[in-house]
């Protein structure tokens, strides 16, 4: 082979690898990808339930109740909206009322989220910014709340 | 007086990054020997000063000096000393710190043992090592300085997080910096050669062992990272496709493709301007790792509090080395000279193959992590790209990346023979075949891509001994042969069948794991009982015991297996009364190489627990098979042709064996 037929299997393959995996990568971007939604969006938009998405906010103080069988339910509220939660399963040791949390799951009919993860954080003074940024959408966040010095590691 | 000493030492170590930066260069426009050995020296005491900073740092650790700001928010008076001094890097500014330090050393090393570069190249590549230094230690000194005092000093500390007192922060960190910025040196050989223009297969030789050595640390330090947030983070995933993660993956995967094509550019003098771009690349993904990790750009279930101002200073490094080194590369790559002509099929046309799919599972890493920070900026929309976009598109290229891999190393170089070596592989095959029979008779239960998942694990495995059986001769020729041989076989030729095997190892694991491991959660009163896989574990009771700096609920679990007591598992809650946190502390039993794992959950008031109870078969071989490249690579390294350094290009190739 001369070094132009050479060049044109090597540039042949290659366009065949990167089309395989843009074609790969176009479909799992259309059916892998999960929505994150503020309670508000959830209420405002109508999303056809069964969606799969992440939800985030605060846990509603005083809406946490466990019942049997490790079955967990609670509110998350941007201060605007609330929506109920359930979820069954340990949730993560910084699940507190008052705290940040996301969760990901299914929308039920009848506004309730049905949670099958519920995300931790792994540090007490830390805010999921899709938490932070559905607060201040809802008008529910002064800057400067968290004190923004704090420093972290992974 | 430490931490001023520490600071100052810093200072001054940018001082002489700054001499380095431009003496060097000068010393080579214009010849001058005396200027460019200075770079040797200035790389050594950079060390010596970065060193002196960092154990000031440590020193105000371990002595709990809370008057400095760092010290007083990371670390407690109560810690062990092991946390006071791991604490060091559990923050954003100690971190940082480790990272200069780690560049430093590789730059001492580079002016130490160095000595058989030519002086130009290597007065460049120091240079270019001190400007990435130079951004660094001003990026430390103006936005994250870990030595700032306060005014008044408080009597307690607040405490390192309590999820990071763990020994995995002694190891995790070190380990993953040596491999991020080792890629820096083959970066700076890169910008090296693209400013001489002048580029051969000596370069590659001189690359090559410095790849080496970060991609084995890399390697390492993914593992152990994936294992600390298995047993630490308590929900049993070993691979979370976070973004965080996704940061170490992409270096790994660009410093795969760059070792095995500097193998071709050092045979062959092929694929140069290739080997030069991945080593950018190899180095900028490394860069960008660290900006997603330092800036919270992403959110990851891996992130801590972080600032913000800080991602734009290392936006800006990054925008300065990642467009400066491609657009160096753009404007004097084409003046460099083609390199050997080779046939599709052969050893060079498998190694573009390997490189052409890495580099490939690479891009749709890159495009799944940062595709979600795109669309917010553009549409404001929110998304997160998770595990399933990553198990459509990686795992697809994967699969044929490691079918390809056990004949890669069988084919001749320049033209090879496909058949030939399918022959060569028949009982890596046919092991692999049977496999898939066995899997799909016993465990016919489970996904049915699994078998095959099995059988692709065994044939990559004993594929990749092939190489070496047959080289020995082992299983045809008597015995004393076999061992003459094996020890007159070059080092890297190990290396290679290791590391190939430690990925059908890992593989092996991950197919199991995740197709096997079954799960319970289940709230227990005292003496109840939950099976789970054969296992029987008995819940005996809770206990309070007293930690250092906290107070443990402890779980006593008698486990059973076919009614014979095996051991006692103790998952517990940490509460630590200094951050008003609870950690949950894993409980594992090994078996072999499977684990039961063991969580806590809530512990109400009638003594009753909830548990999340895993069985995870051979989940032990993900990591283990790490370790088995991690050793594949040094075993590499330790490679005479290597280790020597590079002789004179002419004498090469008398002195290499057949291969």
């Amino acid at each position: 082979m001369t070094r132009k037929q050479r060049r044109l299997v090597l540039i042949g393959t290659s366009l065949g690898v990167l089309a395989i995996a843009a074609a790969l990568v176009l479909g799992a971007l259309r059916d892998s990808i999960v929505f994150f939604n503020s309670p508000t969006d959830v209420a405002e938009k109508s999303i056809a339930p069964g969606t799969r998405m992440r939800i985030g906010g605060l846990v509603k103080p005083g809406s946490l109740q466990r019942g049997d069988n490790l079955q967990v339910s609670f509110a998350v509220t941007d201060g605007k909206t609330d929506i109920s939660v359930r979820y069954q399963g340990i949730v993560p040791d910084l699940f507190r009322e008052g705290q940040g949390v996301v969760a990901e799951g299914k929308l039920e009919s009848g506004r309730v989220f049905a949670a099958d993860t519920v995300l931790a954080k792994h540090d007490e003074r830390y805010m999921p910014r899709e938490v932070v940024d559905a607060l201040k959408k809802s008008g529910r966040w002064q800057e400067g709340e968290m004190k923004s010095s704090e420093s972290g590691s992974k | 007086m430490i931490p001023e000493l520490g600071h100052y030492a810093l200072v001054l170590a940018l001082a002489l990054g700054l001499i380095q930066a431009v003496a060097p260069v000068i010393g080579a426009r214009t010849n001058d020997a005396p200027l460019m050995g200075l770079a040797s020296s200035t790389a050594l005491m950079q060390f010596v000063f970065v060193g002196v900073a960092f154990l000031a740092l440590i020193a105000c650790y371990v002595t709990s000096d809370f008057s400095v700001v760092t010290v007083y928010e990371n670390a407690h008076s109560t810690m062990p000393l092991i946390y006071k001094i791991t604490s060091v890097w559990g923050n954003h500014e100690g971190s940082m710190l480790l990272w200069v330090l780690i560049l430093a050393f590789f730059g001492a090393l580079v002016g130490a043992f160095g000595r058989n570069l030519p002086s130009t190249l290597k007065a460049y590549v120091l240079a270019v090592q001190s400007w990435i230094a130079c951004a660094f230690y001003l990026f430390i000194l103006f936005t994250s300085n870990p030595f700032l005092r306060l005014e008044q000093a408080p009597f307690e500390g607040r405490d390192l997080n309590p999820i990071l007192q763990d020994i995995g922060l002694a190891i995790h960190p070190p380990l993953l910096y040596l491999g991020y910025v080792g890629c820096s040196i083959a970066f700076s050989f890169a910008i090296a050669a693209l400013i001489e223009g002048r580029i051969d297969a000596a370069w590659a030789r001189w690359v090559r062992p410095w790849t080496l050595a970060a991609w084995m640390f890399l390697t390492a330090g993914i593992a152990m990272g994936s294992y600390w947030a298995y047993y630490e983070l308590g929900w049993g995933g070993f691979w979370f496709w976070d973004p965080v993660e996704n940061a170490s993956l992409m270096p790994w995967l660009a410093g795969t493709a760059l070792l095995h094509s500097a193998v071709v550019m050092e045979k062959r003098n092929a694929l140069k301007i290739w080997t030069l771009l991945l080593a950018i690349l190899a180095f900028s993904l490394s860069l960008i790792g660290t900006f997603l990790v330092r800036s919270g750009v992403l959110t990851s279930v891996h992130t801590f509090a972080n600032d913000p101002a800080r991602g734009v200073f290392i936006l800006a490094i990054l925008v300065v080395f990642i467009g400066g080194g491609l657009a160096l590369f753009a404007w004097r790559a084409p003046l460099l000279k083609q390199g050997g002509l080779f046939a599709p099929i052969s050893r060079e046309g498998a190694l573009v193959l390997n490189n052409l799919f890495l580099t490939t599972a690479c891009l749709t890493v890159f495009v799944g992590t940062l595709y979600p920070l795109a669309l917010e900026a553009l549409t404001g929309e929110k998304i997160s790209v998770g595990a399933p976009f990553f198990n459509l598109t990686f795992a697809p290229l994967f699969i044929p990346l490691m079918f390809a891999m056990p004949f890669g190393p069988l084919m001749a170089w320049k033209r090879g023979d496909v058949l030939g070596v399918a022959q060569r592989l028949t009982v890596a095959f046919g092991t692999g075949i049977v496999a898939v029979a066995a899997t799909f008779a016993i465990a016919g239960r489970g996904s049915a891509l699994a078998p095959f998942g099995i059988g692709l694990a065994v044939f990559v495995m004993i594929g990749a001994g092939t190489d070496v059986v047959e080289r020995i001769g082992l299983f045809r020729e008597p015995l004393s042969t076999v061992r003459r041989r094996a020890s007159g076989l070059p080092r890297s030729a190990w290396g290679t069948a290791l590391a190939h095997f430690g990925v059908g190892v890992t593989l092996l694991g991950i197919v199991s794991v995740t197709t096997w491991a079954s799960e319970r959660i289940v709230a227990l009163k005292p003496s109840q009982t939950v099976s789970l896989a054969g296992y029987e574990l008995t819940f005996d009771g809770l206990a309070q015991r007293t930690g250092p700096n906290y107070r443990e609920a402890v779980a006593k679990f008698t486990v059973r297996e076919a009614g014979v007591p095996v051991g006692v598992m103790e998952p517990s809650k940490r509460n630590f009364a200094s951050r008003a946190t609870t950690t949950t502390e894993a409980a594992l039993m090994t078996r072999g190489v499977s684990q039961l794992y063991l969580s806590l959950g809530d512990t109400s008031g009638d003594g009753s627990v909830s548990v999340r109870l895993y069985h995870k078969p051979m989940v032990l071989l993900i990591w283990l098979g790490a370790v088995a490249m991690a050793m594949g690579g040094g075993l590499s390294l330790s490679d005479r042709r290597l280790r020597v350094g590079a002789p004179k290009p002419a004498a090469k190739p008398a002195m290499l064996p057949a291969e």
